[in-house]
């Protein structure tokens, strides 16, 4: 009797593996990590295709499809041209976003207070100390700044939020790019490393007079402050997601390599510095099948699935963008 | 004849099934020597990369620059010594003392459920001690705890370097209460089981002889298992060295060595956690399992020196284990 | 004289006062941590997480796949890991018992429980998941087996050490083969120490989320494939808890206080079954 519940068992457990549709399985940027489980529930339910997405970082999704242990990958930052042909790679891009400055200073409201390029560089590097600092009143004459330390809350782990925001910082401050540079990790100079986006808002919520960076989702939701930057055109910006749109309708997607397009510190009046884009990776040697199903998946997601982006506060692809990577698939 | 033939095989037959019951289990116990050697053989061989760019200065290197490509083990070293220690410092005491009290001082009634609530601890998974570190423990420590402690001691000569710094409510402080707090159910639970192989005639005799409690507790009880209680600590020790997910949320992941525990700093086992995901590039990640293989390394010295205290306090209770 | 001894007295209550001091600082941080984790995942713990799988954003669902396949890969994972801690214990307490080998092989043991999880998590990636070219359930379930062995070997040595030889000197008088004798007498008599060992090895692996982390991943849909990437509750936790939206994080605190209870539920059951095998004796 024992024996037959066990054959039963396993019976089933076998049929059950069977059964399952042949899954798959995606890894990288924490960044698009909700948006894509929205569009993969939408999608189960419409075509009971089973589209997994798991967020391991940017960092994590490149090694994963390098030694093809997931199926697509998506990065925050691009690879090259010549990193997709050693590795036999294909890249597009897939949503926008944005890395916004926040701040907890009393007193002071959300987009209240302006900092440009160079001084975020110098408030990040803590070459800026206090928040009264003569250069942060220069382009706050009407504010009324404390004399309170400020606290550099920065990410602890790897993450592409960090990369966009060094990105941007290198771009417009010479001393920045020399001294740390731009990658997924820096070396902070001063700071404390809080563990993903809730970490981050979460220790600026409680230490007066930090400042830190989140993506746009976390400053709606917990009601952050967040800084108005100076665009490229010289205006300064709320972030919004209009101007975070604004910053990628402006981009020359068509041109670049790879469609490895750096949507940071892009011309536009009302431009968001800091956007990006995150991309998505598959490779030249899945089964065709795979792949079928990554494109089409994609494909169904820009355009049935573009409210749900929006809702959770992305910025989806244009659609000429769209048919320009469809095309390109066609080619490839 | 045949009944001989029969009388021999048997006795084979038995001396099979011990040879074969033998072999396994020593297959199983070698298999642990398997283990960890293979362990050990994968991080060098990960980690060899990195050895050979950075060599002994890695461990004294305390600069950790993804984007230069320099990578330095000191931070990582000082923060997993200090915290570990601080959750020492709490947790030794502590454990002692609940193990004491449940099993010498508490009533009856009273043992099984403090014994289950301190089982409990140890059942909660490490992130949650993580999650609720970060999100209710660290602002307590914040607004309440840590100012007080620097009015109170940060401007003593010495000391008080130990505690400078903004009042954060993370840093090497918070993360060595974390561990405390986990660690101590873990030790505590050894001791009361060693406590409770205390024969009672020990106990009694003392009585006889006129002690108070306290007295047959420290002069009996304490002696005769000193030896597991070294042990337990030793235990606990490897386990704060090498606690991942609790430490991760409340250090503040700065790669600074800083004297003061307030300062936010970082351990091996945090730095892996956040940093391995990510890393792309040869160097960094061969980097990071340089580190694991710090920290593995490290292990192995706290429990050889755990082991040695051991064989000595054995040596002189007399004692052969 | 009468000094002499009130400073005994007085000695004696302050032990006493200490050490209940430090088993109500104990209680304290007890009762802080489970307020917190109850009065978060209250709201969400029904009937109808454990039939719902974990959903998108925003939306309302359960954690059914994360719970079936964390129970999945720790059972694997006891399958894999309790054996072979069960029989090297073995060894140790029986053939191997006082030699120079058994101390080496307890002391490796030792370092093996003490190492961090995420390298066993890392060596179990770098065996398994490059060579076979993919996340699965059964690369997680090695991980956690990894990491449940020293802890039964540790458990189960003792509690074979305690059976007194005089019970293994009766059998042998008997008749009764080595290897018959350890596992019809030892084992019987040790059973109950050991099978509470293995269910506080289960323990510790179902909270365990760094091993998972290179070997299960974690799965959105509901799967019972272990050649595939599982859903296990700790990823799930690690995951919903540091997202912004309110859903998740409530379905990531429902699904700690339920790691949590089950925990307390195993520890408790044994307590009682332990309590009447004794009173049968």
């Amino acid at each position: 009797m024992k024996m037959q519940k066990l054959l039963v068992a396993s019976l089933f457990c076998v049929g059950a593996q069977l059964a399952s549709a042949q899954q798959v399985n995606g890894a990288g940027s924490s960044f698009i990590f909700p948006v894509l489980s929205k569009w993969a529930g939408t999608y189960q339910q419409e075509t009971k295709e089973q589209i997994n997405y798991q967020s391991i970082g940017s960092g994590g999704g490149i090694r994963q499809i390098i030694q093809g242990t997931v199926d697509f990958a998506a990065t925050d930052a691009p690879l090259t041209a010549q990193e997709l042909k050693e590795n036999n790679l294909v890249q597009f891009p897939v949503i926008v976003g944005g890395v916004i400055p926040t701040h907890n200073i009393k007193g002071i409201k959300p987009n209240e207070l302006r900092l440009d390029g160079e001084t975020l560089a110098q408030v990040f590097a803590a070459k800026i100390t206090f928040w009264d600092d003569a250069r942060i009143k220069t382009l706050n004459p009407g504010l009324a700044l404390p004399h309170k330390a400020i606290t550099v809350v920065h990410r602890a782990d790897g993450s592409g939020s960090t990369w966009m925001l060094t990105n941007y910082l290198s771009k417009v401050s010479n001393d920045w790019a020399k001294e740390i540079g731009s990658d997924k990790s820096v070396k902070w100079p001063k700071g404390v490393g809080a563990k993903g986006n809730e970490g981050v808002a979460n220790y600026i919520k409680r230490i007066d007079g930090s400042i830190g960076y989140v993506e746009l989702a976390y400053v709606l939701h917990n009601n952050m402050s967040s800084v108005s930057l100076k665009n490229a055109a010289g205006n300064f910006v709320s972030p919004t997601l209009d101007n975070l749109k604004a910053a990628a309708g402006n981009a020359d997607w068509a041109g670049t390599e790879g469609m490895a397009v750096v949507l940071t510190n892009q011309p536009g009046a009302t431009s968001w510095p800091i956007t990006g884009a995150t991309f998505g990776l598959m490779r030249l040697k899945n089964t065709a099948d795979v792949n079928a199903k990554i494109k089409t998946f994609f494909s169904w997601s820009w355009r049935q699935g573009a409210q749900q982006a929006v809702d959770l506060a992305y910025v989806p692809l244009p659609l000429n963008v769209v048919e320009k990577i469809e095309s390109n698939w066609k080619s490839q | 004849m045949k009944f001989n033939e029969f009388k021999q095989n048997a006795a084979n037959s038995r001396r099979m099934g011990d040879v074969i019951f033998q072999a396994v289990t020593k297959a199983c116990a070698l298999f642990l020597l398997v283990l960890v050697f293979a362990i050990g053989w994968q991080l060098v061989v990960s980690a060899m990369p990195a050895i050979k760019a950075f060599g002994w200065d890695f461990l004294l290197n305390e600069s950790w620059d993804p984007v230069m490509g320099e990578f330095g083990a000191a931070a990582s070293i000082w923060g997993t010594v200090v915290s570990s220690l601080i959750a020492l410092i709490i947790a030794v005491p502590v454990s002692l003392g609940v193990a004491i009290f449940l099993t010498q001082i508490a009533p009856n009634f009273m043992r099984r459920p403090v014994g289950i609530a301190v089982e409990l601890l140890a059942a909660i998974p490490s992130i949650i001690y993580g999650f609720w570190g970060l999100f209710v423990l660290t602002p307590w420590l914040a607004e309440y705890v840590q100012p007080w402690i620097y009015e109170a001691f940060g401007n003593w000569p010495v000391v008080g370097v130990l505690f400078q710094g903004p009042p954060m409510g993370i840093g090497l402080f918070s993360a060595g209460l974390v561990l405390s707090i986990m660690v101590i159910p873990f030790m505590a639970s050894i001791l009361i089981d060693l406590f409770n192989t205390v024969p009672t005639q020990l106990k009694e005799a003392s009585y006889g002889l006129g002690s108070t409690r306290f007295e047959m507790i420290s002069k009996v009880v304490i002696p005769y298992a000193r030896v597991g209680i070294v042990g337990s600590f030793m235990l606990g020790l490897g386990r704060a060295l090498g606690e991942t997910m609790a430490v991760t949320f409340v250090i503040g992941n700065a790669h600074i060595l800083s004297p003061s525990i307030f300062e936010p700093g970082t351990t091996i086992a945090s730095t892996l956690a956040n940093e391995f995901s990510e890393a792309s590039g040869g160097l960094y990640v061969s980097s990071l399992l340089y580190l694991g293989l710090v920290l593995f390394l490290l292990t192995f010295v706290v429990l050889i020196c755990a082991r040695l205290m051991l064989w000595r306090l054995t040596y002189q209770a007399g004692g052969k284990r | 004289m009468q000094w002499h001894y009130l400073k005994r007295r007085i000695v004696n209550f302050i032990g006493i006062a200490l050490t209940l001091i430090a088993t109500a600082f104990t209680l304290f941080w007890l009762v802080w941590i489970l307020t917190t984790l109850i009065g978060k995942g209250w709201q969400a713990l029904d009937f109808s997480m454990l039939v719902q799988d974990t959903p998108p954003p925003g939306e309302i669902g359960g954690l059914r796949n994360a719970l079936v396949g964390s129970i999945m890969m720790c059972l694997a994972g006891v399958a894999i890991g309790a054996p072979i801690g069960v029989l090297a214990a073995t060894w140790l307490a029986e053939y191997g018992r006082g030699t120079k080998l058994a101390a080496i092989i307890r002391f490796v043991n030792d370092v093996l429980l003490s190492a961090p999880s995420i390298i066993i998590g890392i060596f179990v990636y770098a065996l398994i998941v490059l060579k076979t070219g993919g996340f699965s359930g059964w690369a997680g379930a090695l991980a956690l087996g990894i990491i449940l062995i020293p802890v039964v070997v540790r458990t189960s040595e003792d509690m074979l050490l305690l059976v007194p030889d005089t019970l293994r000197e009766a059998a042998a008088a008997l008749g009764a083969q080595r290897w018959r004798l350890i596992v019809s007498v030892v084992y019987r008599a040790a059973m109950r120490g050991m099978i509470t060992g293995i269910l506080l090895g289960f323990a510790r692996i179902s909270g365990e989320t760094a091993p998972l982390l290179f070997t299960a991943l974690n799965n959105q849909f509901f799967s019972m494939d272990m050649s595939n990437v599982l859903a296990n509750l700790p990823m799930m936790i690690f995951q919903y808890a540091m997202s912004p939206y309110e859903s998740w994080q409530t379905l990531a605190w429902a699904g700690a206080l339920l790691i949590t209870l089950s925990i307390l539920a195993i520890n408790l059951s044994l307590r009682l079954f332990w309590r009447d095998a004794k009173k049968g004796h």
